[in-house]
C-alpha cells in the first residue's frame, strides 16, 4: 500500500437516524472511519459506543430524529474525528441535570450523555426548547 | 425473528445478535423466564460476543433481564465481553453493568452450576431437612 499524504481532505459521513437501525449504521460507519484513519480497535470502539449513546437519543427523545455528522481529518502525527449529533426535537430544559448520571426522563439508565462526555475527548451541547439540540464532539488519535 | 434460547442440561444459553431489536429483547425475556419459571432450567447465560457495542440502552436491557431471571429463583451469567467492550464500560462509568460475568459461554455455564450449587439448589426448593 502507498503511503498516505500528510494532510488530506475531511473524511466525512451522515447518517440521518430516525430508528434503532440507523442507530446500527452510524455506529458501524463510526467504526469504520476511525479505522479508516487509522484509530486502534478500542479506540474505534469507544467512537462507535458515543455513537451508539447520541444516535440512540435521536430515536428516544426526538419525534423526528435527528442526524449524526461523522468528520476525520488527518495530520501528519495525529488525526482527530469530529462527531455532531443534531436534530429540531424538544430540547433539553435542564441540560445540567440531563448530564448528571442516572438522570432519564424516560426510565433508562441515564448514563448515556455522562458517558460519552467521558469517552470523547471533547463534549459541547447546546439546546434550546422547542428548538433542538446539537452537540460536538472531538475524538483524537494521539 | 426471535432470538433462539438452547438449553444445556439445565442452563439456557442465547447468544445476543448485533441489531437486537426492542421486540427481540421482550420475547427473549418472556422464553427464558418460563422456561425457568417451568423447571426446566436454572439459570441463563447471555453471549454477546457478537454484539456491536454496549450502549447504555444495551447495558439497561442486560442488567434488567439478569435481575428478572434472578427473582424467578434464577441466575443470570453474561458472557463473551470483548475486550474493546469491557474497556469502554470503564471508561463510560461504573455500575453500568449490573449481573455476574464469565469469559465466554463455557465459563457461563460453570459460573450458573456453581452459583446455583453454592446456594444450595434452587431458590423455590424446600430444603431437605
Ligand atoms: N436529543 C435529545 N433531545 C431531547 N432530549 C434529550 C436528547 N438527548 C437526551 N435528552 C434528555 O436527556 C436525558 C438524559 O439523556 P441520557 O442519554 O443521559 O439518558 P437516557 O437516554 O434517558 O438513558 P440511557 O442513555 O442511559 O439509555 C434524557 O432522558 C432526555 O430527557
Ligand atoms: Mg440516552
Amino acid at each position: 500500500m502507498s503511503r498516505e499524504p500528510d494532510v488530506v481532505q475531511p473524511d466525512a459521513v451522515t447518517v440521518t437516524v430516525t430508528t434503532e437501525i440507523d442507530v446500527a449504521e452510524a455506529r458501524q460507519e463510526a467504526r469504520r472511519l476511525a479505522l479508516r484513519h487509522g484509530f486502534g480497535t478500542v479506540r474505534a470502539h469507544g467512537l462507535a459506543t458515543a455513537v451508539s449513546e447520541l444516535a440512540m437519543n435521536l430515536v428516544l427523545h426526538t419525534a423526528r430524529g435527528g442526524q449524526i455528522r461523522l468528520t476525520a481529518q488527518d495530520a501528519a502525527e495525529a488525526a482527530v474525528i469530529e462527531l455532531v449529533a443534531e436534530d429540531d426535537g424538544p430540547g433539553i430544559p435542564d441540560l445540567a441535570r440531563a448530564m448528571e448520571d442516572g438522570f432519564s426522563t424516560r426510565g433508562g439508565l441515564g448514563c448515556g450523555l455522562a458517558g460519552t462526555r467521558r469517552l470523547v475527548d471533547t463534549f459541547a451541547i447546546t439546546s434550546r426548547v422547542g428548538e433542538g439540540t446539537r452537540i460536538v464532539c472531538l475524538v483524537r488519535r494521539p | 425473528m426471535r432470538v433462539p434460547i438452547l438449553r444445556l442440561g439445565r442452563v439456557l444459553l442465547t447468544s445476543l445478535p448485533a441489531d437486537l431489536t426492542d421486540q427481540q429483547v421482550m420475547d427473549l425475556q418472556i422464553d427464558a423466564l418460563a422456561l425457568i419459571q417451568a423447571g426446566k432450567a436454572d439459570g441463563l447465560v447471555i453471549d454477546i460476543t457478537a454484539a456491536d457495542v454496549v450502549d447504555s440502552y444495551m447495558a439497561r436491557i442486560l442488567s434488567e433481564t439478569a435481575k428478572m431471571v434472578t427473582i424467578m429463583g434464577g441466575v443470570a451469567v453474561l458472557a463473551g465481553m470483548q475486550p474493546a467492550v469491557a474497556l469502554t464500560l470503564v471508561e463510560m462509568g461504573r455500575g453500568m453493568i449490573d449481573m455476574e460475568t464469565a469469559f465466554d459461554l463455557e465459563g457461563g455455564v460453570a459460573k450458573v452450576a456453581r452459583l446455583v450449587a453454592s446456594r444450595g439448589g434452587r431458590h423455590d426448593e424446600v430444603p431437605i431437612a
